[in-house]
């Protein structure tokens, strides 16, 4: 009788065992290579990303293919998008733009994106800088630097939560944090009537 | 009742109650404590196997200087994996399962307290252990080591989900490890045979009395400090937070508050088993039953007064150095007397060196390096040097590996038959002892002249003008032999299983309860609850235990005694088997995943939680019996 | 048996090299009290080690059993207690080692200097404090103290935990962000001693070195004197094309040159890096070789470190690494 619940009751673990080691393997086959932080972007793709195109207003376009083709890292990734966060206070963002609630320069937390609100279209402002006193970054900040950045300004000021944030930094911060509560439901001011189509809040 | 049945009769009644029967479900609803501590044990085995082969990957990564194998954030996801995984995946729940197990037994009763809430706690570790696992292997696991020291792990500088999943599968562990303890302490206190007073308790079950009592005061501090940690990443709390008034000290103190006493959480248990083996090794009874019962009590006290220690370099005032200096220093006193009670035990009797007392020498020998090592550390001055170098990898291994470890090899050598109905290798044994022995100690000694020439912790590679390179390839080398002596271990247990030699009750002609029932133990445990009157009953009474007789075959049913003296004061039913701690730990398991998320989670996923727990305690209409 | 060959096996290590990041290499007042300390608790501890051994070789090995069952028990009883007595007594001794350490350290004369180190994401700042700002100045990775003169430390972080470790001249100690640390370093001998930060701070953890200079009073004040003024002023063509890249780049954004319009504040003070012994907290040797190196593919030699890859062409990496170099 003991022998019979030997069998019986060791049957169990050993399966649980290949069961369980199985799920990990099997994971592990297929996860070991997804979604790796990127520290470093190879040259050719970094010129690639910088083929920015843009509508003739200079509002809103197109990312580059090659965004597509590395799956969006700069709105998607919390790596990226924390290290743009560290690139807003580097670079002096806050100077003009405050907390994301503005200042000398506009708003990036109330909806309304001069610009459009696409990720090309914050890159390129960055980038190129704008009229009334948006500089250009283009000799201050790397190609990855930019769009790491844009992805983080682009979250700072989206209507919904997302998964992938940044969250509060450890700094004195007077508005909550990026993966929280969107910006809308603290800064909804009444928008300003746009004067070209692809001007508004996002869609 | 049992009165009048004869044994035949009675073991047939007593079966069909107790008896897990065959099938998926069942083996899913059961709530026998042999079946669960098993499936513990195994799993705790698998992460083991999983947690070296980490300690392989660093191995081969720092063989050499600047090595390119593994890149910088894969080593600190692999460091921080090993850490993880052996302290809260391999080293708690493989000591609450050989309790979960022997207790029971040792004390001779039919099942655990609570038996479904044991049930519970193993399902939600492994669940815990999946957490952490899948994650690695979908490259989010944490990545800022064991100890999670904000503000590295804290919103600012842990970005993504790596932290929460830390942090969350910290919770996991703390609800299994808590729901064990209480069952342990219940279950001593409460259920032992009768006749079986405080002082007639086998040390192995002190041990574990006093794992499980550290267990309830150590895990609420890391639930609180994995707790705060979530709540600072997900909901914007600011406890950690010095710009807002938190303060990045506080989680150092909240974490080794725990932290600390969770190496004596390790060890006593391990203690108690190299009491257990050396006893019935030397052929007599332990030497110095009550101070080693002091000892390991001290001890337990003792681990709640040192966790600073940890944090000697943080810049602390003097005053508060001077007291953790003297009472570190202080633990090595119950230290001692456990070593001398043992060395007095062989000196007094005559030691056969099978293998489970193998490896218990080989604990004696290496423990005590750690232990000194420790009283080095214990030092502030001594400790600004050394602090966070090689010098502490090589002291808390000798501790962890050589003062725990090595008594649970041998522990399993020793009750592997009692499990399984079967003997493992003596020869494989040897050979095991030999490698692991060897190949530990060439392995982690070297480390310490390491730390002290200058190599610090956590560092994913090392430069080529530092003195360090041949030391490292060195230590990578012998890692392999420790390796071996595992795989060795590993095809002894396996072989056994299938083939060993049939063991019968007793092979060891030990003298405690649980080897005075078949190997493997029935469901039921004991024909008839034993009645004991002495410390080693089955040396004073070797043909026959006296026993007790009046229990209800048609239900479930063991004896309630009383704490001090064991008396038997009521007959208490044991809960059947039941499907919905498995649903409970599922939902509880969807509740702690979401709220990585957010913070709904806490709140949609309580409702399921609810659900299963009323399941689970719904009242059956049966009335208790309270004579 | 194994600790005293290990001990020799160190003393022979350590005479081998000079210079190294090393306990047993005290060349400062504190290291060398620590050394003291250090040694002296290994060889007691060694001690017990052995006569712990001994005796659990000869209960093994004890093969006849004459006394009387009572005896031999009574016997183990006064072994077992005076061993406890004997444990309480070695216990103590380390203890009161320990605290006469501790007092002997606090024990150091007023310093004479006051440099504050703050610790980032992967290397050290170095700010001379002066009663007159003007005097002040900063430098990165490299210390230069005046030798046999007490130098305090003042520790802070910028960001996470690091911790502030030269072995042969002092013990460590953390710098932590929303607190402040002090530290105090004498240099007994002229050396060049490395430490390294030994508290886990993230990706680049292992490659996070300085080195502290310990030289003449003389030679300090000469050094200082020179990291007060500002950069060097280009001289060759090469090199003025390099400083109008480093102007017209993205370099100007993140780094500071003194007496240029370079004033980044995120990256490490570049008014002298000429001068420095190694770049990139202790990874490279300071040549224009590595120089260009470094700046051409920062992130493949220092995975995730702060600085970005900027795309240059081969000659206006050369450029710039002339440029870099001559700021002396």
């Amino acid at each position: 009788m003991p022998g019979k619940v030997l069998k019986a009751s060791a049957a169990h673990p050993l399966a649980a065992v290949l069961l369980f080691s199985s799920l990990v393997g099997l994971s592990a086959l297929t996860g070991w290579e997804r979604q790796p932080r990127q520290y470093r972007t190879d040259p050719p793709v970094a010129v690639a990303l910088n083929q920015l195109r843009l509508m003739p207003s200079g509002i809103g376009g197109a990312p580059p293919e090659i965004y597509f083709a590395l799956d969006t890292p700069y709105e998607t990734s919390a790596y990226d998008l924390s290290q743009g966060k560290r690139l807003y206070s580097w670079f002096g963002c806050a100077s003009c733009h405050g907390d994301g609630r503005g200042g000398a320069g506009p708003s990036l937390l109330d909806g309304w994106w001069l610009y459009g609100p696409s990720v090309v279209a914050i890159a390129a402002s960055i980038r190129d800088g704008r009229p009334r006193g948006m500089p250009a970054f283009s000799n201050r900040m790397t190609t990855d630097q930019v769009w790491q950045l844009a992805g983080y300004v682009k979250t700072i000021g989206a209507y919904s939560a997302s998964l992938a944030a940044p969250s509060r930094n450890d700094d004195k911060h007077t508005r909550p944090a990026e993966n929280r509560a969107p910006a809308a439901i603290l800064f909804d001011e009444a928008p300003p009537v746009p004067v070209l189509s692809e001007q508004g809040p996002p869609s | 009742m049992d009165d009048g049945l004869d044994d035949a009769e009675l073991e047939r009644h007593l079966l069909q109650r107790w008896e897990t029967p065959h099938g998926v479900w069942n083996a899913l609803a059961t709530v026998d404590h042999k079946i669960i501590a098993r499936r513990y044990l195994v799993t705790a085995f698998v992460f083991l196997i999983l947690g070296g082969l980490l300690a392989v990957a660093m191995r081969i990564q720092l063989a050499q200087p600047e090595a390119r194998i593994l890149d910088p954030d894969r080593y600190n996801q692999i460091f921080t994996m090993h850490g993880s995984t052996m302290m809260f995946l391999f080293a708690v729940p493989v000591m609450e399962a050989m309790a979960i197990y022997l207790v029971p037994l040792m004390v001779g009763t039919r099942n655990i307290a609570f038996p479904r809430l044991n049930a519970y706690s193993y399902w939600i570790i492994l669940v815990g252990g999946l957490l952490l696992w899948i994650s690695f292997a979908l490259d989010a696991a944490p990545d800022v080591g064991w100890f999670a020291y904000v503000p590295l792990s804290g919103p600012e500088y842990g970005s993504g989900k790596r932290a929460d999943i830390w942090a969350q599968m910290i919770t996991f562990t703390e609800l299994s490890a808590l729901a064990v303890a209480v069952e342990i302490v219940v279950t001593v206190f409460k259920q032992r045979a009768p006749g079986m007073s405080l002082d007639r308790i086998p040390l192995l079950v002190w041990s574990m009395l006093v794992m499980a009592f550290i267990v309830i005061m150590a895990m609420p501090a890391i639930m609180f400090a994995s707790s705060t940690l979530i709540l600072d990443r997900l909901v914007e709390t600011q406890f950690y937070n010095p710009a807002a008034g938190g303060d990045v000290l506080l989680w150092q103190h909240v974490f080794w508050f725990f932290g600390h006493p969770e190496v004596y959480i390790i060890f006593l248990p391990a203690a108690g088993m190299a009491s257990t083996i050396v006893a019935t090794f030397s052929r007599r009874t332990i030497f110095g039953y009550l101070p080693l019962v002091m000892a390991f009590i001290a001890t337990g006290v003792l681990a709640f007064g040192l966790w600073v220690h940890h944090m000697f370099v943080v810049g602390l005032p003097r005053l508060g150095e001077g007291f953790f200096t003297a009472s570190s220093m202080a633990i090595a006193v119950p230290a001692g007397i456990q070593i001398f009670c043992w060395l007095a035990t062989l000196w007094l009797g005559r030691p056969v060196f099978a293998t489970p007392l193998l490896f218990v020498i080989g604990f004696i020998v290496t423990f005590v390096i750690g232990g000194l090592t420790g009283v080095m550390v214990a030092s502030v001055p001594f400790d600004t040097q050394v602090h966070d170098t090689y010098f502490v990898v090589a002291h808390f291994h000798y501790v962890l590996v050589g003062g725990a470890v090595f008594p649970l090899l041998g522990a399993i050598y020793y009750w592997f038959p009692k499990m399984t109905g079967r003997m493992m290798s003596e020869r494989l044994g040897r050979w095991a002892f030999g490698l692991i022995f060897l190949g530990f100690n060439l392995t982690f000694f070297p480390m310490h002249i390491l730390g002290l020439l200058g190599m610090p912790r956590r560092v994913y590679t090392y430069q080529p003008e530092l003195p360090w390179a041949g030391l490292n390839l060195f230590i990578s080398l012998s890692a392999l032999l420790l390796v071996s002596g595992f795989v060795v271990f590993f095809i002894d247990v396996l072989r056994a299983w299938r083939s060993g030699e049939p063991a019968g009750p007793n092979p060891w002609k030990a003298g405690t309860l649980e080897w005075a029932t078949s190997s493997p133990p029935p469901a039921y445990n004991f024909r008839r609850i034993p009645v004991v009157d002495a410390c080693n009953p089955l040396w004073v009474h070797p043909d026959e235990l006296a026993v007790t007789t009046g229990l209800r075959v048609d239900r479930r049913e063991l004896i309630a005694s009383s704490v001090v003296e064991a008396l038997p004061q009521a007959r208490e039913s044991s809960p059947r088997d039941s499907i919905w701690p498995f649903w409970a730990a599922i939902a509880t398991s969807i509740m702690l995943i979401g709220s990585i998320f957010t913070p709904w989670a806490v709140v949609w996923g309580s409702i399921p939680i609810a659900v299963t727990l009323i399941g689970w305690f719904w009242p059956k209409g049966t009335a208790e019996d309270t004579s | 048996m194994k600790s005293t060959s290990a001990f020799l096996l160190l003393a022979l290590l350590v005479s081998g090299c000079s210079g190294a990041q090393s306990v047993l290499n005290a060349e400062g007042h504190a290291a060398i009290e620590l050394r003291t300390l250090i040694l002296g608790t290994i060889l007691v501890c060694a001690a017990v080690w052995l006569v712990v051994t001994m005796a659990l070789v000869s209960a093994l090995v004890r093969r006849s059993d004459r006394d009387g069952g009572a005896v031999s028990e009574r016997k183990a009883a006064a072994a077992v207690s005076g061993a406890v007595g004997a444990t309480v007594l070695v216990i103590t001794g380390l203890t009161i080692a320990s605290f006469y350490t501790t007092r002997a350290l606090s024990e150091a004369p007023t310093p004479e200097l006051t440099i504050d180190v703050t610790a980032q994401q992967w290397w050290w700042q170095f700010n001379y404090v002066d009663q007159n700002s003007a005097r002040a100045f900063v430098v990165a990775n490299e210390l230069h103290i005046p030798v046999g003169k007490a130098v305090r430390l003042r520790l802070k972080s910028s960001d996470v935990i690091h911790s502030f470790w030269v072995p042969s001249l002092a013990g460590k100690q953390d710098l932590i962000p929303g607190r402040e640390n002090s530290l105090t370093l004498q240099a007994e001998r002229p050396g060049i001693y490395r430490g390294q930060c030994a508290e886990f701070c993230g990706l680049q953890h292992s490659h996070m070195a300085l080195f502290v200079i310990a030289e003449a009073q003389a030679d300090y004040e000469r050094w200082a004197e020179r990291q007060r003024g500002a950069g060097a002023e280009p001289t060759e063509p090469e090199m003025v094309a390099g400083k109008a890249l480093f102007m017209a780049r993205q370099c100007a954004a993140c780094h500071t040159i003194r007496g240029t319009r370079a004033a980044g504040a995120t990256g490490p003070d570049l008014t002298h890096i000429g001068s420095r012994r190694t770049i990139a907290a202790g990874l490279l040797e300071n040549t224009r070789g590595s120089l260009a190196a470094w700046i051409a593919d920062p992130q493949t030699l220092k995975p995730g470190n702060n600085m970005p890859l900027v795309p240059l062409t081969s000659d206006e990496l050369r450029q710039l690494a002339a440029y870099m170099e001559n700021l002396q």
